[in-house]
């Protein structure tokens, strides 16, 4: 076991695909020379040279149409796209090309690409730090990984380059710093599985991506009030596993839901409809959600940080969801 | 199938003969099962949208027999022409039309959506301009591998105003791939004329600003189209980069069934039609002697059968099957 950051987690799991299969390459903006503007790809042109790591103009629709022709011919292209924001400039062939081009003729036709790109942000206002994977979690064709931490990172990018289907494969910006345990020998993180990141019996989180990360500190601070959180990190936003979920509000009764996407038609509505078709007798009060307010990135620092979800009120929606329960919870405690 | 046309000149008269025969049989297999296919729309067999190339069959031949069977074609959603000239069975073809199990993308996909993955014929993709950048991506995968396959994109005027096809240029362009770009100019971008959207109107100009070769030839000459395109494509497979070229025809029909044609007028498309390029071709024929007008009237026979038992073919075979409703969304759900 090693720690290593987010970044390392996903540059290692680049660079041990590249060796190992030959047909694995990465295309994108200044992924080669300039080293990746997040620093990801550092070194990997040093050592896999211009043929593998390709530097292209700033074309983001070339960059993945000619990722997904390549995938139809049975390579394994890893596209960069910089950031979330710029998949919308290449919105169509995501959506029109790659999501549809083993379905809509009939079958013949596959196309294995990860789409690598990064959400979140501070400080760099309303078109530069958005978090927009609900539009490609809402596409039947492509999977969409959000990973947390450095061992999930790792292990589904792996995945998700092996994987037959398109991957929109979304890291986060703030994460790329954080730090945490990977192995040292193989592995590999299923794609399409929830994981417990920590257990608790009075109230679930559900999150995923940094908002597991806020969502731990927040279950420590319940702990420290005699409230056990149990935290469901989806690492996967589709296909959707809610097994784990559903399991925990078995058991506790209560959910809150946290992204650090915009409320409204989001994440945490499908996680909440969800709970509620499969699980409503489970329920024993509402399900919340905890999100971005409901505007466009602000650049002034007061007010971006009242629009992005912190772990304070990550609590305060634990608490409120706890209200009928929770003198009593407190006093069994 | 392999370099035909060339080994024509070299070898005895009969090789020429069959291949002029085979182009001409070709352009009217196209006229009259595109003929048909309308017949079956008002009769409510086919739906959605029917988007014909009659008038632009030349084109359509001429482009396929420049390839060997392992170059690979990127079409758009006037496919039908192509897909025929590429040697898929009309049977399927027609099948797929109808919406049946038994069409060439299994019904999933329709008029615009043809694709057999046995011709390299790898689809027909219906939003103008979005496919250049996955044909662009196919040259990338030959250029990878050293293959020395060459991809032929289709498209048409249309779409020489959209991003994709400037991105997908550029990016051929710079890297030198092997890929010819094959425009067919048929004056207008469904009902605008392109002098009312194109600042340049003689498309293969554009080819300068991708450092590419481009040439303007008479698209409803077979021959021609035939030779120009060979000459492009045996360039690329050489390894001397991608290339435009400009087909100058003329759609006599709407640009779909729906299309009233409020925007041309009916002498425009008279005359036009008075140079129809399949009677042309057939007057070449019986003048130049290469066949009498009794082996011509057989293939327009032929051709007639074939047609009458696909449509048959299409019209009995079964529907897809409900419960393969969810195949093909994924390789692996």
């Amino acid at each position: 076991m090693a720690e290593i950051t987010y970044r390392e987690a996903v540059r290692q799991a680049l660079r041990e695909e590249m060796l190992r299969d030959e047909r694995v390459f990465l295309l994108g903006e200044d992924i080669g020379r300039y080293g990746g503007s997040y620093a990801v790809t550092k070194g990997l042109l040093e050592e896999f040279g211009e043929k593998r790591v390709r530097d292209t103009p700033i074309s983001e629709t070339a960059i993945i149409g000619a990722a997904a022709g390549a995938a139809m011919d049975g390579l394994r292209p890893v596209a960069e796209i910089m950031t979330i924001n710029f998949t919308l400039v290449a919105i169509d062939q995501i959506i029109n090309n790659v999501a549809k081009i083993h379905y809509m003729f009939g079958g013949q036709f596959r196309c294995p690409i990860v789409i690598r790109t990064v959400g979140g942000g501070r400080r760099l206002a309303a078109t530069h730090s958005q978090n927009l994977e609900v539009l490609f979690a809402h596409i039947p064709g492509l999977k969409v990984v959000a990973p947390a931490t450095p061992y999930d990172a790792k292990g589904l990018l792996k995945a998700s380059i092996r994987d037959e289907d398109p991957v929109v494969f979304i890291e986060h910006a703030l994460l790329y710093g954080t730090r945490g345990e990977v192995p040292d020998e193989e592995y590999v993180v299923p794609i399409g599985v929830s994981d417990i990141k920590r257990r608790g019996r009075d109230v679930t989180i559900v999150a995923y991506s940094r908002m597991t990360r806020e969502a731990l500190i927040a279950a420590e601070e319940l702990a420290k009030q005699g409230i056990e959180a149990e935290v469901v990190d989806l690492r996967t936003l589709r296909p959707l596993d809610m097994g784990p979920v559903l399991d925990s509000v078995a058991r506790t009764n209560r959910v809150v839901v946290v992204g650090e996407d915009w409320r409204s038609f989001g994440i945490g509505a499908e996680v909440a409809s969800r709970i509620q078709e499969e699980a409503f007798d489970d329920l024993d009060a509402p399900v919340l959600r905890v999100n971005q307010q409901e505007v466009p990135t602000p650049y002034a620092a007061n007010l971006e940080r009242l629009a992005f979800p912190s772990s304070q009120q990550i609590v305060e929606a634990c608490l409120e969801v706890l209200n009928i329960r929770v003198g009593a919870s407190v006093a069994a405690g | 199938m392999t370099n035909e046309r060339q080994e024509a000149v070299l070898l005895p008269h009969q090789k020429e003969k069959d291949h002029l025969l085979h182009l001409y049989r070709m352009m009217l297999l196209i006229r009259r099962f595109e003929e048909r296919a309308a017949e079956e729309y008002t009769k409510g067999k086919i739906a959605g949208f029917l988007h014909l190339a009659i008038g632009e069959e030349p084109a359509n031949v001429g482009t396929m027999a420049a390839l060997r069977p392992d170059d690979d074609v990127f079409s758009h959603y006037r496919s039908h022409g192509h897909a025929l000239a590429r040697g898929m069975d009309p049977r399927a073809v027609m099948a797929e039309l109808f919406g049946k199990e038994t069409g060439v993308s299994r019904g999933r996909g329709g008029s615009m959506h043809l694709a057999s993955l046995e011709h390299h014929f790898w689809g027909g993709y219906a939003i103008v301009g979005g496919h250049i950048p996955l044909a662009a991506g196919m040259a990338l995968a030959h250029e990878y591998r050293g293959s020395d396959r060459v991809v032929l994109c289709i498209f048409g005027d249309g779409a020489v105003n959209t991003g994709a096809f400037h991105e997908a240029l550029n990016l051929a362009g710079v890297w030198r791939l092997p890929i010819v770009f094959a425009v067919s100019n048929n004056f207008y971008g469904m009902g605008t004329a392109i002098e009312r959207s194109s600042a340049v109107t003689e498309v293969y100009k554009r080819a300068a600003a991708y450092n590419m070769p481009g040439k303007r030839i008479n698209g409803n000459d077979v021959l021609e189209v035939e030779a120009t395109v060979r000459e492009l494509v045996e360039r690329a497979r050489a390894g001397e980069g991608p290339s435009l070229v400009e087909m100058v025809t003329y759609r006599f029909r709407g640009h779909s069934m729906a299309d009233p044609e409020l925007y041309r007028s009916k002498e425009e498309v008279e005359q036009w039609k008075a140079r129809d390029p399949i009677v042309v071709f057939r007057r070449r024929l019986e003048e130049e002697g290469t066949a009498d007008a009794a082996e011509l009237d057989a293939i327009v026979q032929e051709v007639e059968a074939t047609v009458e038992d696909a449509v048959r073919f299409a019209d009995e075979s079964p529907e897809p099957d409900p419960d393969a409703l969810f195949d093909y969304v994924y390789v692996n759900p």
